[in-house]
């Protein structure tokens, strides 16, 4: 990729003062502006950003330390509150909600000086794979723009592939960071579960909810995590951070075991991203890895696990829209009740309704041992197989998506196949363990993505493998 | 299991406080009975000796000390979002029609 330096190297320019953080934050808003064709950005934060970088300007001036982001410009995706921005998770619903508070996410970025440009489309409450979703646009795929970007968070991935920014925030719950990292040509990376706090993230499934960087490289995802990860009183879930740090990420491949794993591998992935991930499974090979094959025979099922329990923590989550404390409401209705119908009828859109519906149903008294017990002890039986398999191997790889980017309006009148587009991706956030998918070549000028995984809490070792294997793919 | 009639599609659409149109209730009953169709394939996995899992990382319990922390935010900045105020009091259509 051609603007950015690596995210290092612009903030150690900018503090040594070799270039302000406000040339840096403009060069970013002009190609956000220049690239608008393609949707990827629901809004520009122009005047906060400027005046953000003007103070780190004057820090740098005055000689103190800006931090280890110094002046290094990010988008959002629009599900992330930024302190007094409208934060919409590309909804209606949400349209014109200003954000009261701010994620600890953004908190931790900006403490280290970074700034956030823009909000980046999505499907709305990031319910999707495509960005067809959103209740305001589609976001066009920056290498065929009749083709999607993957979703939910497509517009951070196309904005990063458009130069918009060196990095922006994804949120992944069932691959959406992952699925259109690697449909746009993009490193994405989904850290363990718990790694950053959610405080300030516009809730989906709040048991496989992560959120990760989108960018040009694994090492600068490594130094975005290393800003973000660790406890946060602010967030239950939130989990410890690896006391030696994410951001060192030395390739390591020699002698590492590497996993293939038989059932991603299998009937529905295409003849040329199958050629794709073995050659890179090859070069691992040459490069001192060691491959064995594996099997997760429980894999086939994880999709209609995740399809249980996601509109059923959808369907929950989404129950505060009521508007009557914030977000869109009905002012004409007589009563309460109708107020919330008409609400959050008018307000929320297709997709989320039907997950709505199906979690209402799963949920409801005498079907929820049926589907949502069952699903969560499917689940036990699969995170089972993934620790035997971790066991036996250092890190898990296939492709991340079965084929390239498809066709905008393609599948949007059938909701099952749209789904079937997360059938690689799914499996992690069940078991809650780190995966990335790193670009590992194209199908006709279509990117294909590399998907690695490691066990829970081994993002660092998986970042540094994954930084050594994108040095073998370059 | 696994298909809705267009009564069960009401019921759910009830109980999720949503008021459908014709063509969404039309539209829903096919979609939501194909993709509960699609997850019934789990009815036949056998989980003897299993249990389900609520959390993935091992965490129970997770507290904080009740103390009052001052994160520099105003009730204001909450107001701003309220469709509809008297005073400091949210107000809402009558609950009994």
């Amino acid at each position: 990729m051609g603007q950015w330096q690596p995210i290092a190297t612009i903030a150690a320019d900018v503090q040594a003062g070799r270039v302000t953080a406000r040339s840096i934050v403009e060069q970013s808003l002009k190609t956000i502006a220049k690239r608008s064709d393609y949707n990827a950005v629901i809004a520009t934060l122009e005047e906060r950003a400027l005046s953000r970088a003007d103070t780190i300007d004057a820090l740098v001036g005055s000689g103190a330390s800006a931090g280890r982001l110094a002046g290094v410009p990010f988008i959002a995706k629009d599900n992330f509150l930024v302190f007094g921005a409208e934060t919409t998770a590309a909804s209606n619903i949400l349209k014109g909600f200003a954000a009261p508070y701010q994620a600890t996410a953004i908190e931790r970025l900006e403490a280290e000086g970074a700034i956030c440009v823009a909000k980046a489309n999505l499907d709305a409450f990031a319910h999707g794979s495509s960005t067809e979703n959103s209740d305001f646009m589609t976001t066009k795929n920056p290498r065929d723009m009749t083709r999607v970007p993957g979703g939910s968070s497509g517009g951070s991935a196309a904005a990063v592939v458009l130069e918009m920014a060196p990095f922006a925030l994804g949120t992944d719950t069932g691959g959406s960071i992952r699925l259109p990292a690697s449909y746009c040509g993009a490193v994405g990376y989904k850290p363990t579960y718990g790694l950053v706090s959610r405080s300030g993230v516009v809730a989906m499934a709040s048991s496989t909810d992560v959120i990760g960087p989108l960018a040009a490289s694994v090492a600068d995802c490594a130094l975005v995590i290393d800003v973000m990860a660790g406890r946060d009183s602010l967030d239950g879930t939130s989990i410890e951070n690896d006391p030696l740090g994410y951001a060192d990420v030395t390739p390591a491949l020699t002698g590492k075991k590497v996993g293939v794993i038989k059932e991603y591998m299998a009937e529905g992935v295409t003849a040329p991203i199958l050629g794709i991930i073995n050659q890179a499974i090859n070069a691992m090979a040459d490069a001192g890895a060691e491959i064995i094959e594996l099997s997760l025979p429980s894999l086939p099922t994880a999709l209609a696990v995740y399809y249980i329990l996601c509109p059923a923590e959808v369907s929950s989550n989404l129950g505060r829209y009521d508007g009557q404390r914030f977000g869109y409401s009905f002012q004409e209705a007589d009563t309460l009740e109708t107020s919330y119908k008409q609400s959050r009828s008018r307000g929320f859109g297709k997709e989320a309704k039907r997950r709505i519906m199906i979690g209402t149903y799963v949920l409801s008294s005498g079907y929820y041992d049926a589907y949502y017990k069952k699903a969560q002890t499917v689940r036990t039986k699969l995170i089972n197989e993934f620790n035997a398999a971790l066991q036996e191997a250092d890190f898990l790889v296939g492709p991340t998506a079965p084929d390239v980017a498809f066709k905008i309006g393609e599948n949007i009148d059938d909701p099952l196949k749209m789904y079937l587009t997360d059938i690689l991706t799914v499996a992690a956030n069940l078991v809650g363990v780190p995966s990335i998918s790193i670009p590992a070549g194209a199908v006709d000028g279509l990117p294909v993505g590399l998907q690695i995984m490691a066990a829970q809490r081994a993002d660092r070792e998986l970042l540094s493998f994954a930084n050594g294997v994108e040095e073998l793919l370059a | 299991m696994g298909k809705l009639s267009r009564d069960d599609v009401l019921k759910l659409a009830h109980l999720a406080r949503l008021e459908l149109t014709e063509v969404e209730i039309a539209e829903f009953v096919e979609e939501l009975s194909e993709i509960l169709q699609y997850v019934d394939m789990l009815q036949g996995v056998d989980v003897t000796g299993l249990k389900p899992t609520n959390q993935v990382t091992g965490l129970e319990n997770v507290t904080r000390p009740d103390t009052i922390v001052d994160y520099g935010y105003k009730p204001a900045d909450l107001y701003k979002n309220v469709p509809a105020m008297q005073s400091d009091h949210i107000k809402v259509k009558k609950m009994i029609g």
